[in-house]
């Protein structure tokens, strides 16, 4: 008979020995950087053009993301519909990205198919035309969706605590709205497209079981492409002087959107990856002290997580669920209430031991294949972090004790800096 | 080419192995042959309550997730109509751990009372979020309803209303488990930086001495061959008014399963379709418009569903949907349309191959299914389909005795 009570012997995964692989740098001949990993069995690639081309640059709300949108709207050689054939026709995937700082496309493909995909990417780069009728239908079609949008609590919440803690006029608590999309015209697409794409800055990424000639391939469309600096513009962040706010959007809604937060310093903070332990504990994974008290105690919600925005200049601490609308009060006074107890009892050995290895676990499981790993080498280079960055993480993991992470949450979970807000 | 071995414990669970020693994890994919499907028309949502429970502790394990999280592994599970999934990503030096976990909870269940009535809430929430407090959170209920009225694909796993949720009782949880729950009735995937030998003897260690439990023998109700068109219109608080339309199909391992796919590429799913093209960007009278099917264990469903342009009558929309519908079964698809989804279909198999966990709950699903040898013959009935079965097979799906319509309408007063 086994003994079903024992558990098995495990190896703590705070031992570990974690190698990222590390990407390979080249430069096409204009001097565009491309980072590179080769790996994976399967013949498929994935491919990124990352420009600097994102909401910080544009001067009109929505301007960035619609320029991005409609890169697949038409070039001189092919409207979009024959675009969108080519690409399927393929089994491709070209997806667009705009974010805060970058705006991009992403190209998933079978590498054999990789020839007939690259001077279409070219083409749409380089000489789009951004047709009025599909600006029109985009106009359309983006404010009714959003307008199904403004109908969920959890996409309001979304919204408005960007605002509070960034201020409507920064990129970062800016949002849409239909009289910005009706605001849009091509002219001013034109402009930034003139700007941030055809004399932009942009960096490769590509993750892949990599052909020996891709880098070739690479230059070859790509390298003659002109490269002007681009800074990045400075804002201003206006963060709300009101701290509390109860939001009703819809009359018959039945749940409360809730979002906590405050500001919290970027990436390059000392406090940072410390805080990524801290928060872990607090409500960033199934077995944090959050979900185990209001959903596994209390059953006030399907779900409640924290986690530290990714963003590049800055970040903000965020804790968000959806919960009875009836519980939404007791569900906050909770949360409160978890501070305070992170704040004023150390965290215990076997608590911070299992969060180690659950860290741990976890980026053992991430570094699964090209993708993971490219996704993790951008993310610093994004930040300007160094290869280093990557086992200072480890480290932290690894050596951060309950003393530093009290402090820690002295420092900066306390219940008043909050922002604090419930959509119904 | 997913390669794996295969053996059967003396209590007849089924055993897969798929080793992948790129990856320094292990998975362990374990799948219940219960779904929403096997429900109780009184007491639906069951099945999806009833995996909740299962992280509420077992026999001999008071908590299941923190000596998981301990050995640094992660997990979780869904629950579908037709089955149940559990899954457990770990250092694959510390695989031990989860056949621990899982024999246990195979074993037996606490049966704890807390759990029951904490995860009851919690899934009351998970129904509030995802289908009440949502716009058009309820569609899909309305047409299950509309679309089957015997086989139990007409609720969701979610469960028709709360109040099935609420009701569950203890008793039921155990019988439940002791009637589904069965090695005899479970497929076990052990996946990633693993290798057979040592699996043998985990699963034999850990899972052999489970008694097996008497093989459960499903007899749903057949639904009847529909005969009419059948409609229902709904009023909603909602922006823009929403047309879901669906037509009975064939079942998973129906011969012209592959063709159905196939064509519903051809309609939607991505900028290139047809509806897409034609509905959206042409005539500018849907948002957008996806066209899917449920690739069910028993006889699924063909959707086509999406929100009007503000303005447009919903007449006129299914007009100019049914007249797509007729030049798609009135013509024969071109050579380069079927290559086109075939490609399509080809690279989408390619990346979801990619994960060790997609491989292992694949060869689970496919082992389900009844060998999970299929899974490598996939490409290959792709391959095989032409564009007359693809002809026929849309003729034969898209009659009007074969459809099920729900308007459902804006009405900010509803």
């Amino acid at each position: 008979m086994i003994d079903r009570q024992k558990t098995p012997p495990i190896v703590d995964a705070v031992h570990y020995q974690l190698e990222l692989k590390l990407y390979t740098h080249h430069q096409l001949d204009n001097g565009v950087d491309v980072y590179m990993i080769d790996a994976g069995a399967e013949d498929v690639l994935q491919i990124e053009w990352l420009y600097k081309a994102g909401n910080c640059y544009e001067s009109q709300n929505l301007i960035a993301a619609t320029t991005n949108y409609l890169l697949r709207a038409g070039t001189t050689q092919h409207t979009a519909y024959e675009l969108d054939e080519k690409i399927d026709y393929v089994g491709a995937y070209v997806n667009r990205g705009c974010y805060n700082q970058q705006a991009g496309l992403t190209l998933h493909c079978l590498n054999k198919h990789i020839d007939v995909l690259l001077p279409l990417i070219r083409e749409v780069l380089t000489d789009s035309v951004f047709p009025a009728h599909e600006l029109l239908l985009y106009q359309q079609n983006m404010k009714q969706r959003l307008s199904v949008n403004l109908r969920k609590s959890d996409y309001v919440a979304g919204r408005l605590i960007d605002t509070y803690l960034f201020g409507e006029d920064h990129p970062y608590g800016r949002y849409s709205s239909a009289a910005a999309f009706d605001l849009l015209t091509r002219e001013a697409i034109l402009a930034f497209y003139d700007r941030f794409y055809l004399r932009g800055d942009f960096q490769l990424f590509v993750a892949g079981k990599i052909p020996v000639d891709l880098l070739k391939k690479l230059n070859r469309y790509f390298g003659d492409l002109p490269i002007s600096k681009t800074n990045l513009p400075t804002h201003t962040i206006c963060p709300a002087t009101q701290k509390k706010f109860n939001i009703q959007n819809d009359p018959a809604g039945i749940q409360g959107a809730i979002r906590i937060a405050r500001p919290f310093p970027g990436r390059q903070h000392p406090d940072f990856l410390p805080a990524l332990v801290l928060n872990t504990v607090f409500g960033g994974f199934f077995g944090s002290r959050l979900m185990n008290n209001i959903r596994e105690e209390k059953g006030y919600t399907y779900g409640i997580h924290s986690y530290l925005l990714n963003l590049q200049q800055t970040s903000a601490w965020m804790i968000s669920t959806e919960a009875g609308k009836e519980v939404c009060a007791v569900t906050i006074k909770e949360v409160y209430a978890e501070m305070n107890r992170i704040c004023n009892e150390p965290i215990s050995e076997e608590e911070l031991n299992l969060v180690r290895n659950y860290m741990m676990g976890g980026l053992l499981g991430d570094l699964d294949g090209p993708f993971q790993l490219i996704a993790r080498w951008k993310n610093l280079i994004l930040n300007d972090l160094p290869p280093a960055h990557f086992y200072r993480t480890i480290d932290t993991i690894r050596t951060v004790n309950a003393r530093q992470l009290q402090e820690l949450a002295q420092r900066y979970l306390n219940p008043s800096d909050f922002y604090e807000l419930v959509v119904v | 080419m997913i390669t794996f071995d295969r053996f059967t414990l003396s209590n007849g669970l089924r055993v897969l192995v798929h080793t992948d020693i790129s990856t320094p994890m292990a998975v362990v994919n374990v799948l219940y042959d219960v779904g929403a499907r096997d429900e109780d028309p009184d007491q639906t949502g069951f099945a999806h309550l009833f995996e909740h429970l299962m992280f509420g502790g077992s026999l001999h394990i008071p908590e299941y997730d923190q000596p998981l999280q301990l050995a640094g592994g992660e997990n979780n599970a869904y629950t579908t109509n037709d089955f149940t999934n559990y899954y457990i990503q770990l250092p694959a030096d510390n695989l031990e751990t989860a056949f621990w976990l899982e024999s246990d909870r195979m074993l037996s269940l606490a049966f704890s009372q807390k759990s029951l009535a904490v995860q009851q809430k919690v899934v009351c929430e998970e129904f509030k979020e995802h289908y009440l407090n949502k716009p058009y959170g309820d569609v899909w209920s309305h047409m299950r309803s509309l679309a089957y009225q015997v086989h139990p694909y007409r609720w969701m796993t979610i469960g028709r209303e709360l109040a099935h949720i609420e009701q569950a009782r203890l008793q039921q949880v155990k019988d439940f488990f002791f009637k589904h729950y069965t090695p005899c009735n479970a497929i076990l995937v052990v996946a990633g930086n693993v290798h057979v030998a040592q699996v043998r003897a985990l699963a034999e260690k850990w899972f052999g001495p489970i008694p097996s439990g008497t093989r459960y023998q499903r007899q749903l109700p057949v639904e009847p061959v529909q005969t009419a068109p059948r409609y229902k219109m709904i009023q909603a608080p909602v922006p823009l008014d929403h047309l879901c339309k669906t037509w009975h199909m064939t079942n998973r391992l129906g011969a012209t399963y592959h063709a159905t796919d196939l064509l519903t590429d051809m309609l939607g799913g991505s900028a290139s379709s047809r509806l897409h093209q034609q509905l959206v960007k042409e005539q500018k009278l849907f948002v957008h418009i996806d066209c899917y099917h449920f690739g069910s264990s028993d006889p699924g469903l063909v959707a086509i569903e999406g929100k009007l342009v503000e303005g447009v009558s919903m007449e006129k929309a299914e007009q100019a949907l049914n007249e797509q519908l007729n030049i798609f079964k009135g013509q024969q698809p071109s050579e380069q349309e079927l290559e086109k989804v075939k490609n399509k279909t080809e690279s989408a198999i390619a990346f979801e191959d990619m994960s060790v966990m997609s491989r292992a709950s694949s060869l689970a699903y496919y082992e389900l299914l009844g060998d999970a040898a299929l899974m490598n013959q996939e490409l290959s009935k792709y391959a095989a389909v032409t564009t007359a079965q693809v002809a026929t097979v849309s003729n034969e799906l898209f009659r009007s005795e074969n459809e099920n319509t729900l308007y459902y309408y804006a009405n900010p007063s509803a």
